[in-house]
């Protein structure tokens, strides 16, 4: 009650859909006292009166009755048989449902047969034969109407009954001695009701309608009786004479069912977990960029980042992801950046290109420059131009982040495409070299494969050929071999390593593994909390690394170039980086900490290639 | 893919079976016997003994269902009483005309519909959302045949520029043109509640595919994000909208009675009301059947789209 309440509040279509369906609700239910005329008086005299006449608010239909009583006692009826409707529904369906996904076996079979069956029918034509055969009338139609909605109900609690029947309070009751109808009644049941609930508020609407439609055929409410629908239907007789016979019930149906679904909605987003993280919401085609100051250029490197700061906003909440992190990397050189997951590093990289996800992501501050050129906040056209083309990514886990419908040459061809001006064929011979050169065997074969029917090591291959499609300058590779066994891993890392020597790339290799970092990178920094904790040359920063975090890192890797590497754990967490500790983000977790390290911000300090962002590091001179 | 096929039909018999038993069973629900219903009630009760004999309707249920079966596979739908003729013949006639006005509609609601999502998911929270969002809601909010009866007026009577009701017109009609001026508001008043429903589920489908990681991919590559939207997302979410396209076809199918009935259209919907107020079960009977095993070949066609769509289908 307390979230139904929350989420009109914050909904105000959904407040809007609740206040006029419960004030026709009103209405119908006070119809019998409310100081109207009799519904079924005929008086021939008076047949169509407009609306406004004397003594008829909405007028009167053919036989001379008052439309404003009729409406009122329609909207009682119609109300009242959709709401029975679904309600019938329900409790059918969900019997039907409860029992096929508590039982299972082959009294599911035969049930969801049977569901199956029902559903083979169009909808309509199944109310249709069955008004057939117990003949017009409004609790015939009311039955039909029902009937052909109980498939939908069986299918939803089918489904949920089959999850909750396996978890272990129901085992617990099962082996408890509790007989099966009382685990369904005490166990089951109480967990299936809300999703009843909802299910039928989303389709009573449905019903009303249907319930209209088949009295509008003549099918349901029997004359003098009428609901909406039959109203609806001896108006249309007269529909170019007298409209507003017809207007005045057909609106009625129509302000019923948009409140209902506009409730409907307010009550499936409030629910839906999706909606309110944002994972419902279109990421726009580069991150939106709010920073106020731009920094001055500087360094050398081909690409080179400067105080980049980049935030989620989600809520009112703000994580800081990527916090002031400068970077610089030169042709040829091969740079690690290295972390847990969450420490910012895949952020930093994807904010290069504006490729965070936004909403939520917004880049706040700093600078990227290729060749001296900022990429934040460059127009989307010279982003796209230079995605891909001067700077390509490889992405985790190719299985997700190759499209699953294209063959993986017409993806290959695509890229090289939409730089360069190529015929088909051209680009296709193009991909396949491509395929060739990062040693896919049959190139020409697995070309016209689709991503899943290759195997995970071919598939970051291919991931690799399309980094490299245009020879770009740099690439920005983001844990490329994490899912890889270490015999493929060695031979994607050695193929990278090779190419960076042959073909003068810049290489942004991101990971959690020093094995890793050593057998590939130049220089390594080292990441935490969002920022860059320590900064060196591969070979110094492994001997003796100065940052606590940094030794924990390597102290965990089992033995530096064999076996399975992973990260040991770390006793305690990474800060939430939505509220970082003052000081020292590492603080909590260091075994050197002392009273200063949480007085307030600590530099990235050092000479030359070498920094470090702590007050006790672990070597003095670094 | 002409295993595939062959696959799937064979796995419909089961599927056409069971309906010829849902519509027998709900059939013998009738009160009454029909010999009585058809002769009225006046009739002798020789007569109507004799009648019983005729139409076989002294034999267990069981039997009838076969004889009735092997019947309905040699093309004897049997006779409808009212009409007196026989029923395959009336409903392949109305039929025809049912497949036109539903087949029109359904092609505008998957059109209009699928644009109407992408486009909605596109520009989400934006102002062309915003106002799908509304049209969309209303649409699935009103009655289709209220809807008609509005176009009616407003088109053919007020602003005359289209034929009221009809099929063709009946003096010098009778040309295709003649047929897609009558078809307009029909076609359209049909397709609404499907293109809202299409509309919606089209949205959702885009934005939960625009989150996925191929679709970073593809803008990490450089395509224009017009090619990412239309292209990559669109094709992937064509995977999870085609199925919504073959359960709202059965929706348009049997949703045309109302339209039919308020544009005075000629097609099958018409025809089984008019045959159940009437109580001419086997023309009722005959109709059900013939539709529902349309539409369930109807979804053989869609799934084998849906194959030819997603290469991960084991066909
Ligand atoms: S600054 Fe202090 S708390 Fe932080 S890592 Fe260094 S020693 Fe540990």
């Amino acid at each position: 009650m307390r979230l139904f309440a929350g989420l009109l509040a914050r909904n105000r279509l959904a407040l809007v859909g609740a206040v006029v369906l419960a004030a026709v609700a009103v209405l119908a239910l006070l119809v019998p006292v409310l100081p109207v005329r009799a519904p079924n008086v005929t008086d021939t005299a008076a047949r169509y009166l407009r609306p406004l006449s004397e003594g008829h608010l909405l007028g009167t239909d053919h036989l001379g009755r008052d439309l404003l009583s009729r409406l009122l006692w329609g909207t009682r009826l119609s109300l009242a048989v959709g709401f029975a409707a679904a309600v019938i529904a329900a409790v059918i369906g969900a019997a039907l449902g409860i029992v096929a996904g508590y039982f299972g076996g082959r009294t599911d079979n035969l049930i969801m047969r049977g569901v199956d069956m029902l559903m083979a029918f169009p909808y309509i034509l199944l109310a249709l034969a069955i008004v057939a055969a117990l003949g017009p009338g409004l609790l015939n139609a009311l039955i039909a109407v029902a009937a052909v909605n109980v498939p939908f109900f069986a299918r939803n609690i089918r489904g949920i009954t089959v999850g909750i029947a396996n978890r272990e309070f129901v085992d617990a009751a099962r082996l408890a001695g509790m007989g099966h109808w009382r685990i369904i009644w005490s166990e089951i049941l109480p967990n299936v009701v809300p999703v009843i609930v909802i299910a039928m508020s989303t389709t009573i609407g449905w019903m009303i309608l249907e319930t209209a439609g088949l009295s509008f055929l003549g099918l349901g409410s029997q004359p003098p009786q009428a609901d909406l629908g039959s109203m609806l239907g001896e108006a249309r007789a007269a529909l170019i004479t007298a409209p507003h016979t017809s207007v005045v019930p057909g609106v009625m149906i129509l302000i019923i069912v948009m409140s209902i679904n506009l409730l409907g909605d307010g009550v499936r987003d409030a629910l839906d977990p999706r909606l309110r993280s944002g994972a419902l919401s279109r990421p726009m085609a580069a991150t939106r960029v709010a920073r106020d100051t731009v920094p001055e250029p500087q360094g050398d490197g081909i690409l080179t980042l400067q105080a980049l700061e980049t935030q989620f906003h989600v809520g009112g909440r703000v994580y800081r992801a990527v916090n002031k992190v400068s970077l610089s990397v030169h042709p040829g050189e091969c740079l690690g950046i290295i972390g847990e997951s969450g420490s910012g590093k895949s952020v930093t990289a994807l904010s290069v290109m504006g490729l965070v996800a936004s909403p939520p992501g917004v880049i706040t501050g700093g600078a990227a420059r290729y060749r001296g050129d900022d990429l934040i906040g460059a127009p989307y056209e010279t982003l796209r131009s230079l995605r891909g083309d001067r700077i390509a990514y490889i992405f985790q886990d190719p299985l997700a982040t190759l499209h699953p419908l294209y063959r993986v040459g017409d993806q290959l061809a695509e890229a090289i495409r939409v730089h360069h001006p190529l015929g088909r064929a051209e680009a296709w011979a193009r991909a396949v070299a491509l395929l060739h050169s990062v040693r896919i065997p049959n190139p020409e074969s697995r070309a016209k494969a689709y991503p899943h029917e290759m195997s995970g090591g071919m598939r970051q291959r291919v991931g690799i050929a399309m980094a490299l499609a245009n020879d770009p300058d740099v690439i920005i590779a983001d844990e490329p071999t994490t899912a890889l066994d270490v015999t493929v891993q060695a031979q994607i890392l050695s193929l990278l390593d090779e190419l960076r020597r042959a073909r003068g790339l810049a290489i942004i290799f991101i990971t959690h593994d020093f094995g890793v970092v050593a057998q590939l990178c130049d220089r390594v920094a080292v990441m935490y909390a969002g920022r860059i904790v320590e900064e060196g040359p591969t070979g110094v920063l492994l001997e003796s690394p100065a940052h606590p975090y940094t030794r924990r890192l390597i102290d965990c890797v089992p033995e530096l170039g064999a076996g399975r590497r992973r990260l040991a754990a770390i006793p305690g967490l990474p800060p939430a980086v939505d509220q970082l500790p003052p000081g020292c983000a590492f603080a909590p977790r260091c075994g050197r900490k002392q009273p200063a390290c949480e007085a307030g911000e600590i530099g990235l300090e050092g000479s030359g290639a070498r920094r470090v962002r702590c007050l006790y590091p672990e070597v003095e001179e670094p | 893919m002409g295993a595939y096929i062959l696959r799937r039909l064979i796995s419909a018999i089961p599927v056409l079976l069971g309906i010829t038993v849902i519509v027998f069973a709900i059939m013998e629900m009738i009160p009454g016997d029909p010999a009585t219903a058809i002769l009225g009630s006046y009739a002798t009760p020789e007569n109507v003994e004799k009648l019983n004999r005729e139409l076989g309707l002294d034999k267990p249920a069981v039997q009838r269902y076969f004889i009735w079966l092997g019947n309905m596979l040699t093309g004897d739908f049997g006779q409808s009483y009212a009409l007196n003729r026989p029923v395959l013949d009336e409903v392949l006639e109305r039929f025809g005309a049912t497949l036109i006005l539903a087949g029109v509609a359904f092609v505008l609601c998957s059109g209009l519909g699928v644009l109407a999502g992408v486009v909605s998911a596109a520009r989400q929270y934006g102002p062309a959302d915003r106002a799908i969002t509304f049209v969309v809601l209303l649409g699935i909010s009103i009655p289709s045949f209220f809807l008609g009866m509005m176009m009616i007026l407003l088109f053919a009577v007020k602003l005359r520029w289209l034929p009221v009701s009809g099929m063709y017109a009946i003096y010098g009609g009778g040309d295709l043109q003649d047929l897609l001026r009558h078809l307009v508001m029909p076609a359209s008043a049909l397709a609404v509640v499907a293109t809202g429903v299409i509309a919606r589920l089209s949205r959702g489908a885009m934005l939960e595919v625009l989150r996925q990681d191929f679709i970073r991919t593809a803008r990490a590559k450089g395509v224009p994000e017009r090619r990412v939207i239309q292209g990559h997302a669109l094709r992937a979410a064509m995977v999870g909208i085609i199925p919504v396209l073959g359960i709202q076809a059965g929706f348009v199918l049997s949703g045309a009675v109302y339209i039919e009935m308020v544009f005075q259209w000629p097609g099958v919907g018409r025809m089984l009301v008019d045959a159940i107020l009437k109580r001419d079960i086997l023309l009722v009977q005959g109709g059900v059947v013939f539709v529902a095993a349309c539409y369930v070949l109807f979804n053989i066609v869609v799934d084998v789209a849906q194959s030819l769509l997603d290469p991960r289908i084991k066909t």
